[in-house]
């Protein structure tokens, strides 16, 4: 179940990618651009900057326009960040914007030391 | 204005999905589930939601997806069902057993299954969030296919994977209000908590339609049971409905819905035998009547029902006939020792036999599955061999409520039916059925055996027979190789002759008449001898009168002769003395 495989590629989002293959997949799944989704996504690209910084990428799939991926995705909750590689899949809902809590799902702590 | 929720009779009869309203009553889905929609006046509210809630493994799923696929298969009516506890596969595989193929309606775009996975173990929550992902899929899946019907299974368990209650409650209010904004009609299912009917009060929102299910064990005997705890603006039943899940999905019992409107027939059938018919007016039993035959063990009731079902099938009707003792084996076997070959019957599909342990299931189960068999088969005839093993597949309160419901179930659809009941010791107490079922039968045969001068033997009469001028003669019952013959019972000064004693009286009564005969014979021989002698007397005399009047003559002759002789001897005396003829005058 990667992400990547079926959301779209071309993601409006997809930014400060590294040119090779990211250590870090992300996507953040959000329904129109609501305030949450919004906020979400902010915290989500400054999270990452001060943390990943160079090894992820992120994409952002708007149900919206394409709501059978919810399904396929198992979507719930919105905004969901969904961390397809590293394996194992992981899911953090919210709109990111306790930062800690954030750090321990994606388990970024233990990866870098 | 509301439909009277707990009669049949009344109970709306449309195959539509939604049920027109009568007068100003809410517009209802039917759910298809025999026996629901006949206790809650049409079916679930339709266009809202209704709660169906219930401990662990009542049927809630099952009650939910039979809705749903009826919904699909019988009324038109696509439907979704939102799975969180159980995959689509699981959820397929579990129904196919109750008959249902629900990869195929998935396949047709009939039902759409979502299972949605939420396990806390693998979310982190972090900052706001709402469920608008999960109206994305369940807006998608209604659209879709474009259903009508909706089932989420249950929701409560999203309280289970995430933490955040004032979201998740705010989201469940506002789910409620989208499904009914969309007119889904739709089935809520929960789980019930301690001393709530769902572990997270989600009973609040619903507020339309609340059914409870209940599965409890007494006396060994699982029995399920539903209850409308509440259904807005339409009068429903109150009692708890016994239901049951077999492999045509979930039936639901309505208790009350029998009501003394059954039709009365004037057309007699056959007993089977013919000396019974006599008894029975001449004719028989009434079609549509209910007859009970009891006896101690041994004493023939499954020999009467046999014949009963022979005649039925010998008229080319149908019987069904439930048996709790014997095998179908046995019961050919059995009857054929007495001259009744009823495997024709079985072989034409006009006699349907079924055997089981009383025990196998519950009462409830029981009364489904003859129900269903009534609907499937079709019998004019109905026998139940002996009702009175029932009473172990449950309470004797409930054995008698459900054989009460039962032959008023059959009596709406005018199936003759007759029960055999067993009844243990002897004397009067033959005379009462253990199920207390008496009192609503229409017929009531009593198979006794009678001991005496050391035999064993049967005797039968008609104890009860409604709307019969039935005869009052205790017959003796004879199981022939011919099948059972009634003979007039000889009634002694020690009571009713049987058996040996009975022949031994007709011995008697036979010699008898023997003796009288002879007799007359001796009688008749006696006159025929006197008649002879009298006639011979009567020769003799005739006889002795011929000699007496031929004496007589000759008589006559011999003094004339010895006159003429005396004349010539006094000449030849006056000769002989000289005196000449003439001196002789003087």
């Amino acid at each position: 179940m990667n992400a990547r495989e079926d959301g779209p590629p071309e993601a409006p989002a997809a930014d400060d990618g590294a040119r090779v293959p990211p250590e870090w997949d992300l996507t953040l799944y959000v329904a129109g651009q609501t305030p949450k989704s919004v906020v979400a996504l902010t915290n989500l690209r400054r999270i990452c900057e001060e943390h990943l910084e160079g090894r992820y990428q992120i994409h952002v799939v708007d149900l919206l326009k394409d709501p059978g991926l919810a399904r396929a995705h198992q979507i719930v909750a919105i905004p969901t960040l969904v961390r397809g590689i590293p394996q194992p899949l992981r899911k953090i809902i919210g709109d990111l914007s306790a930062t800690e809590r954030v750090l321990v799902g994606l388990d970024v702590r233990r990866q870098d030391g | 204005m509301s439909i009277p929720t707990s009669s049949p009779a009344v109970a709306p009869t449309a195959s539509e999905g939604t049920v027109p309203p009568a007068g100003e009553a809410l517009p209802k889905a039917r759910t298809g589930i025999p026996g629901l929609d006949e206790i809650t006046g049409g079916g679930f509210p339709a266009g809202r939601p209704t709660l169906v809630c219930g401990s662990a493994g009542c049927g809630k799923t099952l009650l939910a997806m039979e809705f749903l696929v009826r919904g699909a298969m019988e009324q038109g009516e696509p439907g979704v069902f939102i799975a969180f506890e159980e995959t689509a596969e699981d959820l397929a595989q579990n129904v196919r057993s109750l008959g249902f193929d629900l990869d195929g309606l998935i396949r047709d775009n009939k039902i759409f299954v979502d299972y949605i996975h939420v396990d806390a173990n693998e979310i982190e929550e972090s900052g706001d969030y709402d469920l608008e992902g999960l109206f994305i899929r369940l807006g998608h899946a209604v659209d879709s296919i474009g259903a009508k019907r909706v089932v989420l299974d249950t929701i409560e368990v999203l309280f289970g994977g995430m933490s955040n209650q004032r979201v998740l409650r705010s989201e469940l209010r506002r789910l409620f209000r989208w499904l009914k904004d969309r007119g889904l009609t739709a089935v809520v299912t929960g789980e019930r908590g301690d001393g709530t009917l769902t572990r997270q009060g989600i009973e609040e929102y619903v507020s339309d339609c609340v059914i409870l299910l209940d599965h409890r064990v007494i006396e060994q005997v699982s029995t399920r049971r539903l209850r409308i705890v509440k259904y807005r603006g339409t009068t429903h039943g109150t009692n708890e409905y016994p239901f049951l899940i077999d492999e045509n999905g979930i039936t639901v019992l309505p208790i009350t819905s029998a009501r003394l409107q059954q039709p009365a027939s004037d057309e007699r059938i056959s007993t089977g035998v013919a000396e019974l018919d006599e008894m029975l007016a001449g004719e028989g039993y009434h079609r549509g009547s209910s007859i009970l035959v009891s006896g101690t063990a041994g004493t023939g009731k499954t020999s009467l029902a046999a014949h009963f079902a022979n005649a039925t099938c010998r008229r080319g009707e149908r019987c069904l006939y439930f048996a709790f003792e014997e095998s179908l084996g046995q019961f050919v076997r059995n009857m054929r020792s007495i001259g009744l070959d009823l495997q024709p019957w079985i072989d034409k599909d006009l006699l349907r036999f079924h055997a089981s342990r009383p025990s196998e299931y519950g009462l409830e189960m029981h009364l489904a599955m003859m129900n269903r068999e009534m609907d499937h088969f079709g019998p004019s005839v109905m026998v139940i061999d002996p009702v009175s093993n029932l009473t172990s597949a449950g309470t004797l309160a409930d054995s008698r409520a459900m054989l009460t419901r039962l032959l008023d179930l059959l009596k709406m659809r005018q199936i003759t039916t007759l029960m055999t009941n067993l009844t243990t010791g002897g004397g009067r107490s033959t005379e009462v059925t253990e199920i207390g079922i008496s009192s609503v039968v229409d017929n009531w045969l009593l198979v006794r055996d009678v001991e005496l001068s050391g035999e064993r033997n049967r005797v039968m009469y008609v104890l009860k027979a409604r709307g019969t001028a039935h005869s009052n003669q205790v017959r003796e019952f004879l199981l022939t190789d011919r099948g059972i013959q009634l003979l007039p019972a000889y009634v002694g000064a020690s009571g009713v002759l049987t058996g040996s004693a009975r022949l031994a009286q007709e011995t008697r009564e036979r010699a008898e008449a023997v003796a009288l005969e002879q007799q007359l014979e001796q009688r008749r021989r006696e006159r025929a001898l006197e008649k002879a002698r009298v006639e011979l007397q009567i020769a003799a005399l005739r006889a002795q009168l011929e000699e007496d009047q031929r004496d007589t003559a000759r008589g006559i002759d011999l003094e004339a002769a010895t006159e003429i002789r005396r004349e010539d001897d006094r000449a030849a005396m006056a000769r002989s003395r000289r005196v000449t003829a003439p001196e002789k005058k003087p």
